[in-house]
């Protein structure tokens, strides 16, 4: 077991380098960063002393090594715009996105996992249809459109909740419904075929068999074992989710790492930008680790390699 | 040879059909399937000829009729069947004239990521060993990634040209194809016709061009409709947080961007290009939906 942890872990490090190499080759797809952060009618001489000051005059690999070794350190140099620390404005919202998206996931995972369920359980019942039909229209639908209907229904015009900022749970309530809306379609599809394979297994007939009733049946013989893919499908969201905070938090105002990335893209605050990218991987990288260990305790078929 | 009767090219039908007009012939008896064609054959044309169903023309602003709800309720302007914009421009308009970009966009970044999707897939499933893991890590990697937090990034450093966005986000999209394409391969590779095609002397890319891949298009072509609704949504995505083709273009994104600001006077600028966008997204993988299933030779399809 020690041994599939430890080499889990290693495997993260190749990684933890390429997303290092892509926020650092983010100021310099476009070949000059100076052309990004300065004003274009910089002198000349302004342009080399600003290239000597952030050692942008030394040889690429070099500038990779000194960026990848200071991130590390959690240093991604100065914002632009408020000449604090990047990664003290990341950290700062951080919390705030973490309410957001935890309150996204439990809401996707109360409603679509028993929603998955009563749709194998009755399949193609009226039920089952409604289920796959919402789901269907759930995929269809931009979160951030979806967002807007939110705010127009129930800001604009009930004027039930407020239409953006954070602070209440009346706050909390259109951005995380919006959010978890994508996920509850992918979770309650996953589910749905997780546990029609099971339904049909031998172990779940001996169940019944000894005379046990439908409750029990399907919500713990067979859940537990349609959980396990399930789960991998919820670890694979976090990508998800993470990238969908991006708009539900721009969309309700929400003050939270994804309204901060779109604004410092807007004002080309590129420290902001790669100290996002890497913070949001890094986030990325590690649930997945989570997910990976937790598989592997959850299902003991998993061997531990 | 010749005194053989040649088929009646006057009766079409009698001849056996080949196994798109079987496909086709298929999809054509399931209303979800000919709904979602309808749909995305009339996006099309708004797309190809909007001058053509545009009531108005999509650019012409004006200040006295800013605003205005749908023509049929009140303080609507007859021939403004959806309402004008914050500038008095017709929304029904550039919805119509909108298809352009987000088709053409969508199109040619599905295409980018088919090809070097596809590409990645027959060689991570056919060579295999050392191939296959890194091509593997790397689709792991990228399916999982945030990735429209780079797209969105790499479109502001670059610029949001239709070029750029359509290169950025065909590259966004690429590993989803690779992985099906792996998959097929790996499952057709040691099949017997593959083996009799190698022992009669086949090369490699003989055996990937005439033994593999057409065994896995159909796989292809139902993938390459599900992507094409999840670009639709990411350049509806990009063009919302005003990174997609900039204005005074129309694109649907963009319109309700614009009409965010107007929520509490006017409903209209926002919610109607929305309603288009999940039109076309909900065609799409309708039709992916029937494809599969026309595709499939072994469902009865009776």
């Amino acid at each position: 077991m020690l041994r599939y942890v430890l080499r889990r872990i290693v495997l993260t490090v190749p990684v933890i380098a390429g997303i290092l190499l892509i926020s650092f080759l983010l100021t310099h797809v476009s070949g000059d960063p100076t052309d990004l952060i300065l004003p274009p009618d910089t002198p000349d001489e302004a342009r080399a002393l600003f290239r000597e000051k952030h050692g942008l005059d030394r040889p690429i690999w070099v500038q990779f090594y000194v960026f990848s070794l200071h991130a590390l350190q959690g240093d991604f140099g100065n914002s632009l715009r408020f000449h604090e620390p990047a990664v003290k404005l990341v950290t700062d919202r951080l919390g705030a996105t973490t309410e957001l998206a935890m309150a996204a996931m439990a809401l996707a995972i109360a409603v679509g996992i028993p929603a998955g369920v009563v749709a194998a359980y009755r399949r193609n019942t009226a039920a089952d249809v409604a289920i796959r039909a919402v789901s269907l229209f759930g995929q269809a639908v931009p979160s951030f459109y979806l967002g807007i209907v939110a705010i127009l229904v129930f800001a604009v015009w009930l004027g039930w909740l407020p239409s953006g900022g954070r602070g209440t749970l009346a706050h909390l309530a259109l951005p995380a419904i919006t959010l978890a809306l994508g996920l509850v379609a992918l979770i309650a599809r996953t589910t749905r075929s997780c546990m029609l394979d099971v339904l049909n297994q031998d172990y779940v007939r001996t169940a019944r068999a000894k005379g046990l009733g439908e409750a029990p049946v399907v919500w713990v013989h067979a859940l537990r074992n349609a959980f396990i893919p399930v789960l991998t499908v919820i670890g694979l969201q976090v990508g998800f989710l993470l990238g969908g905070v991006v708009v539900t938090e721009t969309v309700f105002s929400w003050p939270g790492v994804g309204r901060l990335a779109v604004q410092a893209i807007y004002a080309r605050d590129f420290p902001v930008v790669q100290a996002v990218v890497f913070f949001f991987a890094l986030i990325f990288v590690i649930v997945n680790l989570i997910v990976d260990l937790l598989y592997a305790v959850l299902d003991p078929r998993i061997g531990y390699r | 040879m010749t005194d053989q009767p040649a088929p009646a090219p006057a009766a079409p039908d009698a001849r056996p059909r080949g196994q798109w007009g079987l496909v086709f012939g298929r999809l054509m008896r399931k209303p979800a399937a000919i709904f979602g064609l309808a749909i995305l054959l009339l996006f099309i044309a708004w797309a190809l000829f909007p001058a053509l169903f545009s009531p108005q023309d999509a650019y012409a602003q004006s200040l006295v009729r800013r605003l205005r709800p749908p023509s049929f309720l009140d303080r609507g302007v007859d021939g403004y069947l959806l309402g004008t914009d914050h500038l008095g421009r017709d929304i029904l308009s550039r919805i119509i004239h909108g298809a352009r970009v987000t088709l053409l966009v969508s199109f040619f970044a599905v295409l980018i990521a088919s090809v070097v999707g596809i590409w990645a897939g027959l060689l991570a499933g056919f060579v295999g060993g050392t191939t296959d893991a890194v091509i593997l890590r790397l689709i792991d990697m990228q399916l999982a990634f945030p990735v429209v937090l780079l797209v969105i990034a790499l479109v502001a450093v670059l610029g949001p040209s239709v070029t750029n966005l359509i290169i950025l986000m065909g590259l966004s999209a690429w590993p989803r194809f690779a992985r099906i394409v792996r998959g097929s391969v790996l499952s057709v590779r040691g099949l017997e016709y593959v083996d009799a095609a190698r022992s009669i002397g086949a090369g490699r890319s003989r055996i990937l061009v005439h033994h593999i891949l057409p065994n896995i298009l159909s796989a292809i072509i139902v993938y390459a409709s599900f992507e094409l609704a999840r670009m639709v949504l990411l350049e509806a995505t990009l063009s919302f947080l005003g990174l997609g083709v900039q204005p005074p273009t129309p694109t649907w994104g963009g319109m309700i961007n614009d009409g965010k600001n107007y929520l509490s006077i006017s409903w209209a600028a926002s919610l109607f290009p929305g309603i288009a966008i999940a039109l076309i997204v909900l065609a799409l993988n309708l039709l992916g939906d029937e494809l599969r299933d026309a595709l499939d030779p072994q469902l009865s399809h009776d």
